[in-house]
């Protein structure tokens, strides 16, 4: 079974699982990340409250979170068709991943951003800092090491919910995964592909870890 | 007298929770001249923290107003307020340097917000942190400094955008006892070269007694007494202010109904061996009951609480004899401590 057409098929898979991964990730912060810092100033506690903005985004993010991934992925096929042009593949898979990792990215930020201390923020605004200077000149850079965690979290899980993405030919580590282990009864290779997610989950939580330490200057 | 720089009206401050109104400062009337280093001071809920966040606008005041050299801060748009604040800056308690920015970072903050070029910002860094004596430790993060280095690097930061005003929110309560008189030296030191008036929230009569000019008693929401700190001192007219002012403790239990005296002392005499004389004077002996004396504002402060003689006559001769000395004496009744 180790001939080349099968290695050069599982360099295929760990490529596209990357670039789903990452492309979702970053998509998924580009939406999620204003949504966690909107539910974080709006608040009632929040630098500018804001009451009917919180609750409106804090139903928006619970509701799409508890929409399990599967049924997501299969019920935004049509919208995925008319973003990329079809429903099958790594791109299209971009899609319902982005769409499901913003809310949960969207919390991620809100709980890293309120780790960030009140009196830092008074500081600031007692030295006449307006609200869009109070976030990225405080919150943020405060928050970062926190936020960097976070971001380990996040492209961990997309990584995860990508593979899941296989029973629907989404491309990647998880389709071959399915295709010889589940079809075809090829078990080593989908021990393979599993040992693969492994490494890759594993090394970017390391490489997460290893920049929130470098970046944190509390200890 | 010198011109005011902040003037409070009639201000009132209620917080609304959800099933009660919390009247946290009621009827506030206040006058700070330039030049001024003044003292609130109160027991803890009493309200000064709130009144100090009035004074820039962190909290709104339900009422009243309050005017910062002539301006009225509570008519003023959010945008406009900002621009006042960086000429009133604040140090806390809890020091709230950025922990991801190292002190020289930290400093030049405020000069980000205000716009002020890179290099100039750094070049007044340096100075500043020279001026509170921690030029060496610029590039330290805020995890590496001591709580007194933390403090000195926020009045740093307060000082950066050349204010008018400094507030200080309990900016000695987190410090040991030698920290807070080398950072109320420092405060001092800033007054008398920059000539920036400095408002000192506090619950410790300690610091008023050490750097303070005027002082200002808070209880129960309201303003109880308020002027200049020896006249509090000599003669605190209010409950509230007796309590901050007597000596403290289970001692004062004790005082009541016996004979005793509380015997102010002002420069000159301190150095002069007065209760000593009296004994010598009077050939009876007394029992001093509480004394501290110190060096405030360059003269000697104190007080004594000393127990007399049962016999009147006698008593009364020392009472005189302390009097002549031109000291300023009083009999010590039912105070509560």
């Amino acid at each position: 079974m180790w001939d080349e057409a099968t290695l050069n098929m599982l360099v295929q898979g760990v490529v596209e699982t990357l670039y789903m991964t990452i492309a979702s990730t970053a998509f998924g912060y580009i939406i999620g990340m204003p949504i966690g810092i909107l539910l974080v100033t709006s608040a009632k506690d929040g630098i500018r409250p804001c009451a009917w903005l919180f609750k409106t985004l804090d139903v928006i993010v619970n509701i799409t979170r508890s929409i399990p991934f599967l049924i997501l992925l299969v019920a935004v096929m049509p919208f995925t068709k008319t973003i990329v042009g079809t429903s099958i593949g790594s791109t299209a898979t971009i899609v319902p991943l982005t769409l499901s990792a913003a809310p949960f990215i969207a919390r991620l930020v809100e709980s890293s951003i309120k780790e960030v201390d009140k009196g830092i923020i008074e500081a600031a605004q007692s030295m006449g800092a307006s609200n869009f200077k109070i976030i990225y000149k405080v919150m943020l850079p405060e928050a970062k090491p926190s936020l960097i965690v976070g971001s380990a979290i996040a492209s961990t899980t997309i990584l995860g919910y990508s593979a899941m993405a296989g029973f629907v030919a989404g491309g990647g580590l998880g389709t071959i995964a399915i295709n010889y282990g589940f079809y075809r009864y090829e078990k080593e290779l989908m021990f393979v592909t599993v040992a693969l997610l492994v490494i890759i989950v594993q090394v970017m939580q390391a490489i997460g870890m290893k920049a929130a330490g470098i970046s944190d200057k509390r200890k | 007298m010198s011109e005011a720089i902040i003037e409070i009206n009639s201000l009132c401050k209620t917080f609304v929770t959800k099933d009660r109104q919390v009247n946290a400062l009621n009827n506030i009337n206040l006058t700070i001249n330039k030049g001024d280093i003044f003292g609130i001071i109160g027991m803890s809920g009493a309200g000064k923290s709130t009144l100090v966040r009035c004074i820039n606008m962190l909290e709104k005041p339900t009422e009243g107003t309050v005017f910062f050299d002539g301006t009225d801060l509570t008519k003023l748009s959010a945008k406009k307020l900002r621009e006042v604040r960086r000429s009133m800056s604040m140090i806390f308690q809890q020091f709230n340097l950025m922990m991801q920015r190292t002190a020289e970072q930290n400093i030049c903050f405020p000069m980000e917000l205000e716009g002020v070029d890179k290099k100039a910002a750094k070049e007044k860094a340096k100075e500043l942190l020279k001026m509170v004596g921690l030029e060496d430790r610029a590039k330290a993060y805020p995890s590496q400094l001591s709580g007194g280095q933390k403090q000195r690097v926020a009045i740093a930061r307060a000082l950066a955008t050349n204010p008018k005003v400094l507030l200080c929110d309990e900016a000695t309560s987190a410090l040991d006892p030698k920290t807070t008189t080398s950072i109320l030296k420092l405060l001092k030191d800033i007054n008398k070269r920059l000539g920036i008036t400095i408002i000192i929230i506090t619950h410790q009569m300690s610091v008023i007694e050490e750097i303070c000019n005027r002082v200002a008693i808070i209880a129960d929401s309201q303003i109880a007494e308020c002027g200049r700190v020896e006249d509090i001192f000599y003669k605190p007219q209010t409950a509230a202010a007796q309590k901050l002012v007597y000596p403290e403790g289970k001692l004062t239990d004790k005082l009541i109904g016996k004979r005793c005296m509380r015997i102010v002392f002002d420069g000159n005499s301190s150095f002069e061996p007065v209760i000593a004389n009296m004994v010598l004077e009077c050939k009876a002996p007394v029992n001093i009951m509480y004394a501290d004396t110190k060096n405030i504002d360059g003269k000697a402060f104190g007080q004594m609480v000393v127990q007399l003689p049962q016999d009147e006559n006698l008593a009364k001769k020392m009472f005189s004899y302390v009097k002549a000395k031109g000291l300023s004496v009083e009999e010590v009744t039912g105070y509560v401590g």
